[in-house]
């Protein structure tokens, strides 16, 4: 019986860049579907009624939602290229630090490159501390995930796994989030673990096909959220 | 499998709840550390320094952190007995998708019941009130999220029942009138003595929740 897989996403967005990085990398062929986050479709709106949100993945009619539970779904329906390992406690490694990423790291690199919450007001001079503020929380954050990557090539060992996927956003995004805001955060000199993952992420096959194309990202959050944070 | 396990634990946090629930259900004996949070200890700090938050669980000396992470590496090694997920792919990406949801959801709108006042209040109440109508909706008829038997995301919202009564004092709400099936699937739950012998009574949570509100609200 044929089977058939669709991804709703958005082409910007590192969420559904995730599944279809995992779907890319077991082998798994399916049909893209580009939302346009403005104008949601109605599909999206039947296969995601709780969030209303991108990424879904439909399998065979039935569909998936939240990017992290998309990845464990794909893992446990499709066995070739395994993307979580098999002990217990490496899978609970592996799922805290793809939280730590999505709740900790993304929210305090927004901040530091964009100020507080898009739309808030701020005065001058709040503004300079809490940037600094913001950046020093990015660096602590960045530097736990340098000390859990230590002497590996991707966080998932030999090859790419969950957690490698689940750091699209600071594989990839992060350095485009540096460029349109102006604001350095992943330094050679603090990170050099990182920035070598960071390196080799990209260039393997099924992560390099799945990003979207660099300045038309960067254009499209210099427009959205302005000129960015960093000190003149 | 078996060997040491310590849990640092907290006895009204709704997320320790969670891990000694699992636990019970598998029949594991443990070691229960009960933390002082506003002295925490340095064992605690060793073992979650990047969240310096309880549930953890520290087994053979080895620590797990997050409620939800601990609870699917329980079912993962002492999975002999009482699965906690279902074994189905699909099913189980629904009771994560749902688990999730209460995190994501009924555990951020809950913390602004009790610890603001005003319009930011009424706002958590409205926002609580229809993350539990949602789960309602989710739950239809069945006896549990899990379907015929208590599964995993029962086990993730259960433990918010032990402070429904101090939801409903400072929120000024009625749970039962809102949402009469969730309180008909709590009870449901009540009955299984893992659950019963783990949430902690609600008047009790209501005195600490009253005293925790000083630290949030000035009244």
């Amino acid at each position: 019986m044929a089977e058939e897989v669709l991804v709703f996403g958005a082409w910007g967005s590192p969420f559904s860049r995730r599944v279809e990085m995992a779907l890319k990398l077991k082998g798994i062929e399916y049909k893209y579907i580009e939302e346009d986050l403005t104008n949601k479709s109605p599909s999206l709106l039947k296969y995601n009624p709780v969030h209303k949100k991108i990424p879904v993945l439909v399998h065979n009619g039935k569909p998936v939602a939240e990017s992290l539970v998309i990845l464990e779904y794909i893992d446990e329906t499709w066995k070739d290229h395994p993307i979580l390992p098999k002990d217990p406690y490496e899978r609970a490694n592996a799922r805290f630090w793809a939280k730590f990423i999505d709740e900790k790291c993304l929210s305090a690199i927004f901040k530091a490159c964009w100020g507080a919450c898009w739309g808030e007001e701020k005065e001058h001079e709040k503004a300079e501390i809490e940037h600094e503020k913001a950046v020093k929380e990015v660096s602590e954050l960045l530097q736990f995930l340098e000390n859990e990557l230590k002497e590996k090539r991707y966080f998932g060992g030999e090859t790419v796994g969950l957690l490698d996927i689940a750091a699209n956003t600071i594989g990839y995004w992060l350095g485009v989030f540096e460029e349109a805001s102006g604001v350095e955060l992943l330094t050679r000199e603090k990170f050099s673990k990182l920035c070598n993952w960071a390196n080799e992420f990209v260039c393997v096959t099924a992560i390099k096909e799945n990003l979207p194309p660099r300045d038309k990202l960067i254009a499209y959050f210099r427009n959205r959220f302005g000129a960015g944070n960093a000190s003149k | 499998m078996a060997g040491e396990v310590v849990l640092l634990d907290f006895w009204p946090s709704m997320f320790a709840m969670r891990v000694r629930i699992a636990l019970a259900e598998k029949g594991i004996r443990y070691e229960s550390k009960e933390e002082d949070l506003s002295n925490k200890s340095p064992l605690l700090l060793e073992m979650n320094p990047i969240n310096k938050q309880i549930p953890v669980l520290i087994h053979n000396g080895k620590p797990v952190c997050e409620s939800l992470i601990i609870v699917q590496y329980i079912d993962e090694v002492w999975n002999d007995k009482s699965p906690l997920l279902p074994s189905d792919p699909y099913q189980r990406a629904q009771a994560r998708f749902w688990a999730d949801f209460v995190d994501k959801k009924v555990s951020g709108a809950a913390k602004k019941v009790w610890s603001t006042k005003g319009e930011e209040q009424e706002a958590g109440k409205k926002e609580f009130l229809e993350a539990l109508k949602t789960m309602e909706g989710e739950l239809g008829d069945k006896p549990y999220f899990g379907g015929e038997t208590f599964g995993y995301v029962d086990l993730s919202f259960i433990t918010f029942y032990s402070w429904f009564h101090a939801y409903e004092v400072l929120g000024n709400i009625n749970i039962e009138a809102e949402c009469p099936k969730i309180i008909t699937w709590a009870k449901r739950c009540m009955q299984k003595e893992a659950v019963a012998k783990t949430l902690p009574d609600q008047k009790k949570v209501y005195e600490f929740v009253v005293q925790l509100r000083k630290m949030f609200v000035s009244e």
